[in-house]
Parts: C-alpha cells; structure tokens; sequence
C-alpha cells in the first residue's frame, strides 16, 4: 500500500477492510453473548418455565389428560367476559385518570425550580414507600359510609347523605389512580426534565404560547415518558388483586379477582390456570396496541410541526 | 420593513448578592450589528436574556422602537434568537423547524412551505430539508437555527454565542457567513460571545462588558488600538501594559510623559527601523519564545520585573531562532502604537 492509500483508508474503506470490520463486529457480538448466556438461561427458565406449566396445566385434567374442558367453559361463560370486561375497563379508567393527573403533576415538577421539585417529588414518592395493604386499608377507614371523606361531604351540606365511594367500581378506581399516580409521573417527569429549557424558550421567541409550546413542543418530546408511564399503568392495573379485593368489596372482580375465586372456593387448577393465560393474552394485546400506538405517533410527529 | 433601534435604560438585574447587570445603559443603532464582548460571568448573556424576555430586570427600561417591552412576554416582542445549542426541536425534520415559526403566524401551508425553502436556500441547506435534525452536523444545525430565526422577518437578531461549539474552522467560516446574512437581510442584531476575535471579525460596535457593566463601547478598531482600560485592553488581545519607567526614546533620549501605556505585542519590532524616528525603546533579557508557524512569540522580562509579549511575524523573524534565554533584547514600537491608557484600578478580586 502506499502512503496515500493508507492516508484514504480510514475515510473509505476499500472492501476488505469492510469485511474485516464486520467480521470483527460479528466475533464481539458472539463473544458477549456467550458472556450473558448464564444469566439469559437462569432468568429464561425462571420467567418461562411457570408460564409453560400454566399453559400446560390449562389443557389437562386432573388425571393429566389432554382436554380443553377448561377452556370451552371459560370462554363460554359471562362470568367470564365480565369479568374481562371489568379488567379492561378498570386498567382504562385508571389509565385516563393517571394521564389527566400525571402529566400536569409532571409538568408542575419539571418547571419548578430544582430544589422546590425535589421536595416535591419525595411526597410524590412517598406512597411508594408505604405497605400496599396499609394504604389500601387508609382508603377503606377514608371512603366507606361513615368514613372521613363521607363526613366532611354531609357535614358540610355538599352532599344531603353519604355517597357510595367504597366496595365499588369507583372505590377501586381511587385505589388504583393512588398506586399508580407514582409510577405514572416519574417517566413522564423525567422526560419533561431531559427537554432542553431552550427549545422552549426558542419557540416561546418565535411567538408561540404558553399552550401552543407546551402543545407543540413539550407533549411531543416527552412522549416516550408518557408511553412508559401508560404502559406500566395500563398492564400493571390489568393483573391487580389487593386493590380490588379489598376496595372492590365483592362488587368488582376483574381477572385477577375470578382467578383466586376459582382457587378458592372450586380448587380448579385447570380453570384457573385458563385464565391466567387469558391475563396474559390481554398484557400481550396491550402491549402490541401501545407499539401500535408509538409507530403510528412517531410517524406523525416526524412529517407534522 | 426598516430596522429598529434598541434603547437599554438603566437595567439592572441581581441574583442575590451577585449583581448580573448593573444599571447598564445602551443604545443600539437600527441595522446595527453590535457584540457584547466579556467574560464568562460578566453578564452578557443576562442581556440578552433580559432582551429576549426570558429574564425579567429588576429596575431600567428596555425599548425596541420607540415602544416599551420590558414588561412583554416573550413571545409577543417578534425576535429571532438563535441559541449556543442550537435549540432545534428534534421531534421535527428540517423543513418543520424552519415553517414552525410561520405555522404559529398562520401563514398558509404552501406560503409557510416555499418561504422556510427560501430560508434554507439561503444558508445552503435546500438539500437538507427532509432531513431528521440527528442526521446533520453541527455546522448545519447551526443553518438550520438561522434559518429558522430569520424566517419570520424579525425586526431583531440575538445570537448567544451560536458558534461555540463549532471547530475553528468552520467557526470562521461561518462568522463570514453570518456577517453577510445580516448585511443582505439588515436586521438589528445584538451577538453575545467571549471570543475577542469573532467580535473583531463580525462587529459594528462591540460593547466589552464585565461585572455587569459594560466597560467601552466602539468600533473594532477603535476597541483594539484605543482601549480605554487595562481590562479592555487585555481582554481584546496580547497587551503589553506598561509603566512610563518602562520605556526610552529609540532614539536615546528619555520620554516626556510618565503615562502608562499599551502596546500590542504585534506592534513591538526588534529592528528599530521599524519604528520610525520618534520611537520608543524597551530594554530587557529573553525569558521564552515559542514558534507559531506564522509568527515568534518573545517574552522579554524587563528591568522592572514586568514581561513583555512581543510576537514577530515568521517574514521578518531573522535572528529569532539564535535568540536565547538570557540573551538582551530591545523592543522598539512607534509612537503611536503606544497607546496612553488610564493607570490600572486595583483589581478587586
């Protein structure tokens, strides 16, 4: 080679040095992963093997035959789809709520000054920290018949007499918007602070409005938070028991609820097991749709001002 | 659309004990191209923040025009900023970041469309219009922030320090290029930055600031040959200050005048020819020289203890490399290179 053609190389190289970076390229990727394969077989066999032996446990009876019993009765039975229903519905409500309460949350955090946003952020944390079943239990003494919420509202005449905030649809749904709201708002906050303060200042010169900005430029760039944030609420809220269980009051049973019922009260492995893959049909459905959702919002913010 | 002046009344803005602007005054000529020149905490950016609205002054009056917009929010006073990183909205391509300022006008899809095109024809950017913004370079995010600043016609340019983070090349390429921008297009523009050299490069009038106060005010020339401070001096270039101690008559006699003066390191000559007859002499021994490729660099300590930068361009360099630590050097400078400045302030810390 001569000493221009080495002076090129590096700038376009010629086919053999391609081939070689590729080569190179390949053997690193190959290295790492037998590197990992330990760990990707030990957690693997971990996440998969209870979902094979649910799958498995599904189609057979009790003496271990092939059947699909369990399934014709799951599906034919409203209990069934009302129960989907609920689950759907609940994990949606839940989902709107955290949205229409999490991302001004977000926003308050992301614009307040550093010091004010980390104090603030803590309370925000804070029910993350606190036992579930306490917290759960918190509501129950705060919403039921004559609980503190029931008492301020009759006390003060704005309600002529106690509303039904408990052992309910809307019972649970305050439960879930309180457990949620947490993990909800920290993707969306992060992603809000990672947005650079001058491209907010940029639009605000160039004549737009505090909406305008916010609509144009801040929505879009924290979106990825705001996906997170979704999808965690969402598919978290479709496989939640303790909520349900103790707020529902009987009233609401989502998937969750139907499945330890059938474990408890039928002992029916087979049935249970059924709707344990039916929970995880509906996770996997979610998850496409928010995919879904990302190509087609990715696409437009590209083309759209 | 005539250009408009800017009138700075007295603004003052602290943070704290820390006083970021103190009372600064300022008047800026319609179509003017004017440099706030300093150091990192001099306040310069503090301006033009105040100017662009995102920083509210506590005390003084900020007109554009004859009109009163210190209290405007920021996006009602029609100014094109073009910030240090760009600031481009990476969720749109080119050509969205550009029509984005003429959406928010409501200026029609087609009209948005062919006049953001125009704008990026003129920084050279055409091609690059469906381009993803992580898919350009530095310098061209750069374009891409003028253009979408000048788009909307403004009546007024800021730009903080948008060449920063570009290498020195392109960084003088693009100072050239700026500078005609706003000789085609006559915008009013005020142009932060700390580098002494882009403010010669591109300036009208370059205002030197420091501790919230701007120091001088001129023309670049002016600035660099007549500065009316030791700081100002220093801060524009090599500067040699020196006592009236210092310095003989080249032609042997002693000086008149005991005033402290400023001479640039380039205007210091080792032939006394150079000089001319009413020259003035320095005497001193070599401490160090480097070479630059197009000049030497001579630092001469002087019998009073003060050192002296000369800098001799390559052409005229003879005897430069025999020079050595030690070695006795006279300097000579013609008078009216020697620049009488105020004694230096105590410098408070």
């Amino acid at each position: 080679m001569t000493g221009t053609a080495a002076m090129t190389a590096p700038a376009t190289p010629d086919r053999d040095t391609r081939a070689g970076l590729r080569r190179d390229a390949r053997r690193e990727r190959a290295f790492f992963l037998s590197l990992s394969l330990p760990a990707l077989l030990l957690v693997g066999l971990c996440a998969m093997l209870p979902i094979f032996w649910i799958l498995r446990q599904s189609v057979m009876t009790l003496r271990g035959e092939f059947t699909l019993a369990n399934w014709e009765k799951l599906l034919s039975s409203a209990l069934t789809w009302k129960s989907v229903w609920t689950t759907v519905e609940l994990s949606g409500a839940t989902l709107v709520l955290c949205m229409a309460l999490g991302i001004p949350l977000a926003l308050a955090l992301a614009s307040a000054p550093p010091k004010i946003a980390n104090r603030l952020l803590i309370l925000v944390m804070l029910p993350l920290w606190t036992s579930i079943l306490v917290r759960t239990y918190g509501w129950l003494v705060l919403l039921r018949r004559d609980g503190l919420v029931n008492q301020a509202l009759t006390g003060t005449g704005i309600a002529s007499e106690p509303l039904a905030l408990v052992y309910n649809f809307t019972g649970t749904l305050i439960g879930m918007v309180h457990f949620m709201l947490p993990l909800f708002v920290l993707p969306v906050y992060a992603a809000m602070r990672d947005i650079d303060g001058n491209a907010i200042r940029a639009a605000a010169s160039m004549g737009a409005s505090l909406p305008r900005t916010l609509a144009t430029v801040v929505l879009p760039l924290s979106a990825g938070g705001i996906r997170s944030g979704a999808m965690i609420v969402f598919i978290y809220t479709l496989g939640f028991f303790i909520t349900p269980a103790v707020l529902g009051g009987g009233q609401v049973s989502p998937v969750a609820i139907r499945i330890e019922k059938v474990m408890s009260t039928f002992q029916d492995w087979g049935q249970a097991s059924a709707l344990g893959v039916l929970l995880l049909i509906l996770v996997a459905m979610a998850a496409a749709m928010l995919a879904a959702a990302r190509r087609l919002i990715g696409r437009k913010g590209k083309t759209h001002a | 659309m005539a250009p408009l002046p800017i009138t700075l009344d007295a603004l003052r803005k602290t943070y704290g004990d820390y006083v970021a602007l103190d009372d600064v005054s300022l008047a800026i000529r319609p179509g003017e191209f004017l440099t706030l020149l300093g150091p990192s905490g001099s306040g310069k950016t503090t301006l033009l923040m105040a100017l662009a609205g995102f920083v509210r002054p506590e005390a003084g009056r900020i007109l554009i025009g004859d009109r009163d917009v210190t209290r405007l929010a920021p996006n009602r006073r029609d100014i094109g900023i073009v910030f240090q990183n760009y600031a481009l909205f990476p969720h749109m391509d080119v050509l969205a970041n550009v029509e984005y300022p003429l959406r928010l006008r409501r200026v029609s899809r087609r009209e948005a469309r062919e006049r953001a095109m125009s704008a990026l024809e003129r920084v050279k950017l055409g091609a690059f219009a469906g381009r993803d913004i992580s898919q350009l370079s530095g310098g061209q995010r750069q374009r891409v922030a003028l253009a979408r600043a000048i788009v909307f016609e403004p009546r007024i340019m800021l730009m903080d320090e948008p060449l920063s983070a570009l290498d020195k090349n392109l960084r003088e390429h693009m100072q050239l290029e700026i500078r005609r921008l706003h000789d085609d297009l006559g915008i009013t523009t005020i142009y932060v930055t700390h580098d002494q050299r882009e403010a010669l490069t591109m300036s009208d009038r370059i205002a030197v600031m420091k501790d919230g106060r701007i120091r001088q005010i001129d023309a670049p020339q002016d600035i660099y040959c007549r500065p009316g401070s030791g700081f100002v001096a220093e801060f524009m270039g090599e500067a040699n200050i020196l006592a009236g101690g210092d310095c003989r008559a080249a032609d042997g006699g002693t000086l008149s005048s005991a005033a402290t003066l400023m001479v640039r390191a380039e205007n210091l000559h080792l032939d006394p020819a150079d000089c001319g007859p009413d020259g003035i002499r320095l005497d001193g021994r070599l401490a160090g020289k480097a070479y630059r490729g197009e000049n030497w660099l001579l630092q001469v300590e002087l019998p009073s203890g003060r050192e002296l930068m000369m800098s001799i361009p390559s052409a005229r360099s003879e005897g430069c490399e025999e020079l050595s630590p030690g070695d006795p050097v006279a300097a000579f400078a013609a008078r009216r290179h020697a620049h009488p400045i105020p004694a230096p302030e105590p410098e408070a810390a």
